[in-house]
């Protein structure tokens, strides 16, 4: 690989780090496996967007920083990104490679939930760890940017919810990175037990003096039979980050997973998330908006994956460019051979402000089996005139309408978010970026 | 308070994609007064409304149209509506994820500026008592603007707007199309309960029908582009008896369209 990266980390870098975090011998092998193998892997192939030349490694992987003194003590950017109406407070705050502040609720700890920082679950949880670290959802040698994020990783989230365990407030989780030529590698993990209901929020952030940033994500969330689980993925990095979030979750027998994913990130990102339902009765709904503005390229794609009978999918994506922002929203229905009776349903749809901006929807389905039930929708269009023309006609402004005209075209996917405060952060990202 | 609108159209010409459809209109309404205009279609009565209102595809070459002294063809058209013009529309759009009450609301308050914005709870009074005036269903606050409606409940839903707005000079541009006896009652009886020296009202129809419910002060015939004929109530009746051929043959007009060259 090339010389230059050598400047940013080597082996060395990842030995010490790992040797300094206390990582069970397991944890090292891996991350050496996957330094050694990532030059040689490919990027992703992405629907009509080349990423060969984004840069994804050319970034200090393990910028330390200190603890903070309570939540008080964060900026209040951050701070206004976690909910505070929440009474009983489980937070995580990373900055860069360091876990600043967590927070769980002791009466859940007595229930045996557990909410902590990677490096600390795998000294007290290894089992778990072993089991489910990019072990199943997604592997090291996937592609290149899976296998630099199995090298590279720091800090992260784990959360584990037992059996039958409901817990109605969410987990937060807040990945902030700050500085130039730094990346961070956020990693979270999800296992949620058979009949557990959960939900988590996941804010990945950064500021807008940043250069040459990087955020290489991943998620993994297993969904046990009959569990309930809601991610929440909120996404607002600045114009010279660069992120690629790659979430994966996999449904057991009558599971459900619901994914809100907010794309408000100001450089250009892959979005990519993938639910296998591989249990029969197992369901998925994926909710994504994609806002882009300036020159940034967004890339989201969204599959679901029917293994099981009788299991039922809805993806729906709207994406707003302005400016000339560009972006490709994805769908895939992927129904293999013997999941009968499943049923899946796809909406994407893309409102392009200006006549620089560009985007295109591409709805795929891949079905194998034939007593299935599959749909799919897609537009990509302007605002129409005639109905800026009637809303005017009332004495609205044209900005007013305008905006009349984009809430109304997000408002299918805004008005289904179904927590309050978390719809309320999502709109106020949206307005902040349409502003 | 509120003085009595002064709305003039002098020698309007507009076209569309570079053909000439009004060929110098004149009229003036005052409030108080009810004018309707009729005429066979294509005749260029909607092209009128829609090019006082503004509308993009319309393109005023000539003339001027003042609403108390100034020329409203020199403002936007959201400038329009709020110095007091309304146009209930032919066809209007359909909005989809914005509620006709959250319309409503945003039109109410762009109209009265920022920082006089009317309260929520006087607002659903107001909007409450005007949709049971219209006989409609309270469920119409909460859908999505237009959308899915019939023809008959998009017209209701152009009055409710009227009714909420209360602007100086309505235009109601063909409202009796597509509804049925009972409905035009009731449209009827919204527009009169409006009737008020604060307003001037413009009435663009097909037929006489309508006008048996809103009686007009001015009935104007509208021909080739150009108003041919200006009169009281009784020259609709006399065109709901006995049609236009009478006035074609006194002005010699063998075809009475914009569309082709008589």
């Amino acid at each position: 690989m090339s010389v230059d990266t050598q400047l940013f980390f080597n082996r060395d870098t990842i030995v010490n780090y790992s040797k300094k975090q206390g990582e069970p011998e397991w944890m090292l092998e891996l991350r050496l496996k996957a330094f050694e193998q990532y030059s040689s892997l490919p990027m992703p192939k992405l629907e009509q967007t080349s990423i060969d030349n984004w840069n994804f490694s050319d970034v200090h992987p393990f910028v330390e920083e200190s603890a903070a003194d309570g939540l008080d003590s964060l900026p209040e950017e951050v701070r206004s990104l976690l909910s505070e109406e929440e009474e009983k407070s489980n937070i995580i705050v990373q900055k860069n490679a360091s876990i600043l502040f967590k927070e769980l609720d002791a009466e859940l700890k007595d229930k045996g939930v557990i909410f902590t920082d990677l490096t600390t679950a795998l000294k007290e949880h290894p089992e778990l760890l072993q089991k489910y670290f990019m072990s199943e959802a997604v592997k090291p040698d996937e592609h290149r940017l899976t296998a630099l994020h199995a090298a590279l990783w720091s800090g992260g989230m784990f959360l584990y919810i037992p059996q039958g365990v409901e817990v109605e407030s969410p987990f937060q989780t807040l990945f902030w990175v700050e500085g130039s030529e730094i990346g961070i590698h956020p990693h979270v993990l999800v296992v949620a037990e058979a009949n557990s209901h959960v939900n988590m929020v996941v804010n990945i952030m950064g500021g807008e003096g940043e250069s040459k940033v990087v955020s290489n994500g991943l998620v993994e969330v297993f969904v046990g039979s009959g569990a309930q689980v809601r991610v929440a993925t909120l996404h607002n990095l600045g114009a010279q980050a660069v992120e690629s979030i790659y979430r994966r979750a996999v449904v057991d027998r009558d599971g459900h997973i619901e994914w809100i994913i907010g794309n408000l990130n100001y450089g250009d990102t892959v979005s990519d998330n993938k639910t296998k339902l591989q249990g029969q009765g197992g369901q998925a709904d994926i909710k994504s908006i994609t806002v882009g503005s300036g020159k940034q390229r967004y890339n989201v794609t969204s599959t679901v994956n029917h293994q099981g009978t009788y299991t039922d999918s809805e993806i729906s994506e709207r994406a707003v460019m302005k400016d000339k922002a560009s972006s490709i929203i994805n769908g895939i229905t992927w129904i293999e051979k013997g999941a009968s009776k499943a049923n899946g349903q796809q909406a994407e749809r893309v409102l392009m402000l200006s006549k620089d901006a560009r985007g295109d929807a591409n709805p795929i389905l891949l079905i194998d089996e034939n007593d299935v039930k599959a749909g799919h929708a897609a537009s990509v269009g302007r605002i129409d005139q005639l109905q800026l023309y009637y809303l005017m006609s009332r004495g609205i402004t044209r900005a007013e309408a305008e905006k009349l005209i984009i809430y109304g075209f997000l408002d299918p996917v805004l008005a289904e978010v179904p927590a309050e405060s978390l719809r309320k952060r999502l709109i106020q990202l949206v307005e902040r970026k349409l502003a | 308070m509120a003085t009595s609108p002064k709305f003039k159209i002098e020698d309007l010409h507009v076209g569309i994609e570079g053909k000439e459809i009004l060929k110098g209109i004149n009229l003036e309404i005052n409030g108080g007064e009810v004018h309707a205009i009729m005429g066979p279609n294509g005749t260029g009565k909607s092209t009128l409304a829609s090019a006082i209102m503004g509308h993009p595809s319309y393109e005023v070459t000539k003339g001027h149209v003042y609403l108390d002294g100034e020329d409203i063809l020199e403002m936007e058209v959201d400038e329009r509506a709020r110095k007091g013009l309304f146009l209930a529309m032919q066809y209007p759009s359909e909005i989809s994820g914005v509620t006709n009450a959250d319309f409503l609301r945003s039109a109410i308050n762009a109209r009265r500026g920022e920082g006089n914005e009317i309260s929520i709870m006087r607002f659903m009074k107001q909007l409450d008592k005007t949709m049971e005036k219209l006989g409609m269903d309270e469920s119409f606050a909460s859908r999505y603007l237009n959308e899915g409606f019939s023809g008959g409940e998009k017209k209701r839903n152009e009055i409710l707007q009227m009714m909420m707005l209360d602007p100086r000079i309505a235009i109601l541009d063909e409202i009796d199309s597509g509804l049925d006896i009972d409905a035009l009652k009731v449209v009827a009886e919204g527009v009169n309960s409006m009737r008020k020296p604060e307003l001037g009202i413009l009435i663009i129809t097909h037929y006489q029908r309508l006008l048996n419910y809103i009686k007009p002060d001015y009935v104007h015939v509208i021909m080739q582009g150009r108003i041919v004929r200006s009169g009281g109530p009784e020259l609709a009746e006399r065109l709901e008896a006995e049609g236009y051929d009478w006035i074609k043959e006194e002005l010699g007009i063998k075809d009475e369209t914009v569309e082709q060259k008589a």
